[in-house]
């Protein structure tokens, strides 16, 4: 962009400079070009109305507000008021170094059996996770033998027989993980009117994702001075409001990992973020390294593309035109 | 020229050869930058796919 100021934009800014600098610099200009008496104003009338610096001026200015809006989140100079306080919002969550984090990185595979398991064992008392199958686990962080075992522990409904009645059969790797409550009033009942929410799309659904359920899981604290939480609810400053009905779930050493790693509360809220983060983009893995191929293809694509423009207007970019005045017709 | 002439000569005087080349050479394209991508993939994701790890939970004669 810059490179396409004309040129005498900056060099007239340049003379400007100079000529304020040193008066003794100014004395022999004066001399020697006495003839552009006027020059000097008119540097300063083509500086104050030229198309360049217009737009810088307009860049610089947009460009300040812009670093500032990104900077401090509102804009300068207009005045903002607020309703809520900022615990309405919840606490903003920390960004975590997730081993899937970077543009290459797949998941943690190991990371999402141990979320399994708590998921098992913990959440799935109180959260359905309508959208994962046994089956969606084989090959991601169980073998199919393991995953069809796992749901062969559950029973299902299933008919109608042909005596039209139905049945109940043990479960088969096509069958869905099953829901803790019948429906949501069962759940709700079940949990002081608040509805455990489905977890399968959780780390989609939630501002922050991964951080922000990681941090809630991690965030139980007792409530500060002067904040009064209802008797079945608990302080979690993470939590928009602050008072919510989950009480804390995850206590050092609730599980025992099948590969030794020590079950603190962090290590499990890690691993349990991490399934769900499975469970919410299973494509992940996937989507990332065709995104590689399709980052080096198309750029390699467009460099071609590039090339080949040049090379087709060549032609026209070196022509030469002569201009040739008409003779003086005398009509 | 010499090169481009061979070239031209080889792959782009018969329509046959032509298009014959340019597929043979799309597959092979194709393959060589899979092969690479998923070497570079698996090598910066050393131990963290399912593959990695699957060999601690297999038994014998398991289908997955
Ligand atoms: C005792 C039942 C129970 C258990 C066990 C439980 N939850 Fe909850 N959970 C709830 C209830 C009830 C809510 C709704 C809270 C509310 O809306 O105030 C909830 C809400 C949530 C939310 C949504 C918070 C939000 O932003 O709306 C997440 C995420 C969550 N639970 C994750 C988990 C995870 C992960 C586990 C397992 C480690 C777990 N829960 C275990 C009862 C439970």
């Amino acid at each position: 962009m810059l490179s396409r100021l004309p040129a005498a934009a900056l060099k007239s800014q340049s003379v400007l400079g100079a000529s304020r600098s040193t008066a003794s610099a100014f004395r022999t200009r004066a001399t020697s070009q006495v003839r552009f008496a006027s020059s000097s104003s008119a540097t300063l009338e083509s500086l104050l109305t030229s198309r360049a610096s217009l737009i810088s001026v307009t860049l610089f200015s947009a460009g300040s507000i812009a670093w500032y809006t990104h900077l401090y989140g509102s804009l300068p100079f207009v005045g903002e008021v607020h309703a809520n306080s900022l615990a309405d919002d919840g606490l903003h969550p920390t960004a975590y170094p997730w081993p899937h984090k970077g543009l290459f990185d797949t998941f943690d595979h190991a990371s999402i059996r141990r979320g399994f398991q708590v998921y098992r064992e913990v959440c799935a008392a109180c959260h359905s996770l309508d959208r994962i199958a046994w089956r969606n686990l084989v090959g991601v962080s169980h073998t199919a033998d393991e995953a069809r075992a796992l749901a062969e522990d559950v029973e299902y409904t299933d008919g109608p027989d042909d005596k039209g009645e139905m049945f109940q059969r043990p479960g088969k790797l096509s069958d869905y993980l099953p829901p803790p409550y019948a429906n949501e009033e069962a759940a709700r009942a079940g949990n002081g009117g608040a509805l455990p929410p489905d977890l399968s799309l959780i780390i989609k659904a939630r501002h922050g994702g991964a951080d922000y359920v990681f941090s809630l899981l991690t965030g139980y604290m007792d409530p500060p001075a002067g904040v009064e939480i209802r008797e079945d609810m608990s302080y979690n400053p993470y939590f928009p409001g602050g008072a919510i009905s989950m009480a804390r779930v995850l206590w050092d050493n609730l599980v025992e990992y099948e590969d030794g790693t020590p079950a603190t509360s962090s290590q499990m809220a890690k691993d349990i973020v991490t399934f769900l983060n499975w469970a919410a983009e299973p494509e992940h893995d996937e989507r990332k390294k065709m995104g590689i191929k399709a980052v080096i293809l198309f750029s390699a694509l467009f460099a071609i593309s590039i090339q080949v423009k040049r090379f087709k207007w060549t032609v026209l970019k070196n022509r030469k035109i002569f201009y040739n005045p008409p003779k003086d017709l005398k009509h | 020229m010499a090169l481009a002439n061979a070239f031209y000569n080889t792959f782009v005087k018969r329509n046959s050869v032509f298009v014959t080349s340019i597929f043979a050479g799309a597959f092979a394209f194709s393959v060589g930058f899979d092969v690479a991508v998923n070497n570079f993939w698996d090598r910066w994701n050393q131990g963290k796919q399912w593959k990695d790890i699957r060999a601690k939970y297999i038994q014998e004669d398991a289908d997955s």
